[in-house]
């Protein structure tokens, strides 16, 4: 995984305290993770934060797994 | 009381007397006090007299940059805002005929408007701290309404609903978001009825008397609690059994 897969792992492991085992790329924040709904805007508002781009509500929907997140952020700063 | 050591507390509107006892109250039990309020000499003298733990944030609410910058500030400056008291708010009365539209924005821009954006920046802050305490001060009249203060009155119950909504939203975060309704009250606000308003005021109140500002802080003090960790969503009335809601 690249330096920005890393980085989205790290903030999915602090926040949602899961093991870093379970934090595969098609794991779902919420059926897989234990995320809620509030727990999903605040992941999106990290990654904001860390990577200095900005996710719009309905780029955020689609954002449903690690993957999802890493896929966007890599092409927001492409 | 209600032990605050250690909490860091934003109170709005701390120039004025309801937001000066309520300052008063969270520093007495401990906390560590932000002022804010428009009036620099008031603010200054309030924390002159508080002596240790406080520190001023004077911002107009009615601008909205300066209103996301308090929060900004409050947040860097006190290490985490743990406690916000929204407690600012102006009136601006006149019959509803002849109310203007800048009376009705201007007491909707600050006594709503800059709620939902400085609560807004001190927010996110308390849920990941997983903790947090959101007072939000309305009034009696925000649910009986009011003649001559439509705008007010609306901007009062704006608060109610405002509030049950996000306490909903933040539960389970462990931020508690609720209301303290006022009556009448002592305070330059109520200073400027005249007599004749006050006794029609006193036929409607069991307790025949007006509350004082340090009543409505203590149900602030309550609020703001780690006792009062399982209430949220409520409003508080203080208002001497005028309304019973």
């Amino acid at each position: 995984m690249g330096d920005i897969a890393e980085r989205v792992k790290k903030i999915v492991i602090d926040h949602l305290g899961v093991d870093a085992d379970k934090v595969s790329e098609g794991a779902s924040f919420i059926d897989d993770l234990g995320a809620d709904s509030l727990d999903t805007v605040e992941l999106v508002m990290a990654f904001e934060e860390e990577f200095g781009v900005e996710i719009p509500d309905d780029a955020a929907d689609s954002i449903l797994t690690v993957g999802d997140a890493v896929k966007f952020i890599e092409k927001a700063q492409a | 009381m209600f032990d605050l050591s250690g909490r860091k507390a934003l109170v709005t509107g701390a120039s004025g007397g309801i937001g000066e006892e309520i300052a008063k109250i969270l520093h007495a039990q401990g906390a560590i006090v932000g002022l804010h309020g428009t009036r620099v000499e008031k603010l200054e003298a309030l924390a002159n007299t508080l002596g240790e733990r406080v520190q001023i944030f004077p911002a107009n609410l009615s601008d909205r940059a300066e209103v996301k910058a308090l929060g900004e500030k409050a947040e860097a400056e006190l290490g985490g805002v743990d406690i916000l008291v929204n407690n600012a708010g102006i009136t601006k009365d006149g019959l509803f005929v002849r109310m203007s539209d800048e009376d009705w924005d201007s007491v909707l821009e600050v006594n709503l408007t800059s709620v939902f954006r400085l609560t807004r920046e001190l927010t996110h802050p308390m849920m990941r701290r997983r903790f947090g305490r959101i007072i939000n001060i309305t009034s009696i009249v925000g649910v009986t309404g009011n003649p001559g203060q439509a705008n007010y009155c609306a901007s009062k119950a704006g608060m109610i609903g405002f509030t049950k909504s996000l306490a909903q939203e933040i539960a389970t975060r462990n931020v508690t978001v609720n209301c303290v309704a006022p009556g009448f009250i002592e305070s330059a606000m109520t200073g400027k009825l005249n007599d004749r308003q006050k006794e029609a005021i006193m036929g409607a109140i069991p307790m025949k008397r007006m509350g004082t500002g340090a009543e409505v802080a203590s149900a602030v003090a309550y609020l703001a609690s780690t006792e009062a960790g399982y209430v949220t969503g409520q409003t508080l009335h203080v208002n001497g059994g005028m309304a019973m809601i």
